[in-house]
């Protein structure tokens, strides 16, 4: 056996080990450990906001930065593929 | 390739319509029904890749050309980052919502707990709503159809 895939072995064996191990550290299912944040946007959205759409209200108002960067993201997918189709003959 | 048979292209004039309606009532009603501006884009666009498929890149670039397209894509990114940045002038926030409770465009606040809403709520919600489903519409529909079109054409001006 090649030295490279000892190697791959023993590094996804370790991986493996710790994704398994790392599963009896999640919190039970529909126990979440912080509520605060999640108590105060339920209550709050429709005085907020204005809105009855709680999601909506998240992604473009309380995190509306994560929205920018999704905006951006596709932006420069669609100025990456101009750029690479730019040059068939039309 | 120059478009498929006379049924596939009546069966995409029938469907494109009514793809057409759902995708801009998700984008409408993002801020009041599941959805958004993210998600009615795609459903527009892939009504848009419908049209490429049936009718062929060819035909689709000699109605709209695709550097239209991109600029769409940037209005509707410009619009964004111009009402985040109105957030900053009027509400003292990037991304403040300066409309709601304003009782101006889109002004209204609903009442508190489950129930129905109107239309002419959600402050500036339903703005970015339109702004990032234009930008969906034109960005992904530029890329199917430049990427169609380049799989269509057999040279390549290197």
């Amino acid at each position: 056996m090649e030295k490279r895939t000892i190697v791959a072995v023993l590094v996804f064996a370790i991986v493996a080990v710790f994704f398994f191990f790392s599963i009896f550290l999640i919190h039970p299912f529909g126990k979440p450990g912080q509520v605060n944040m999640d108590d105060h946007i339920i209550a709050n959205t429709q005085n907020e906001t204005g809105t009855n759409n709680g999601v909506t209200s998240v992604v473009f108002d309380y995190r509306g930065f994560d929205t920018l960067g999704e905006a951006t993201i596709l932006f420069s997918a669609v100025a990456g593929v101009l750029m690479i189709f730019r040059r068939v003959k039309q | 390739m120059s478009g498929m048979s006379k049924i596939v292209k009546t069966s995409v004039n029938i469907l494109f319509p009514l793809t057409m309606i759902f995708g801009l009532y998700v984008i409408a009603h993002g801020h009041l029904t599941p959805g958004g501006g993210f998600q009615g884009g795609a459903i527009v666009a892939s009504g848009c890749a419908m049209i490429v498929v049936a009718y062929g890149s060819k035909w689709v670039f000699k109605q709209i050309k695709e550097k239209r397209l991109s600029s769409f894509e940037s209005i509707g990114g410009v619009g964004f980052i111009t009402v985040a940045l109105l957030g900053l002038v009027f509400s003292s926030v990037f991304f403040g919502n300066f409309l709601a409770g304003s009782n101006l465009l889109f002004g209204t606040t609903p009442a508190t707990g489950s129930t129905g809403a109107d239309f002419n709520t959600g402050g500036v919600l339903p703005l970015m709503n339109f702004a990032v489903g234009v930008k969906v519409i034109a960005g992904l529909f530029v890329i199917v159809l430049v990427m169609a079109y380049a799989s269509s054409v057999k040279e390549w001006d290197t």
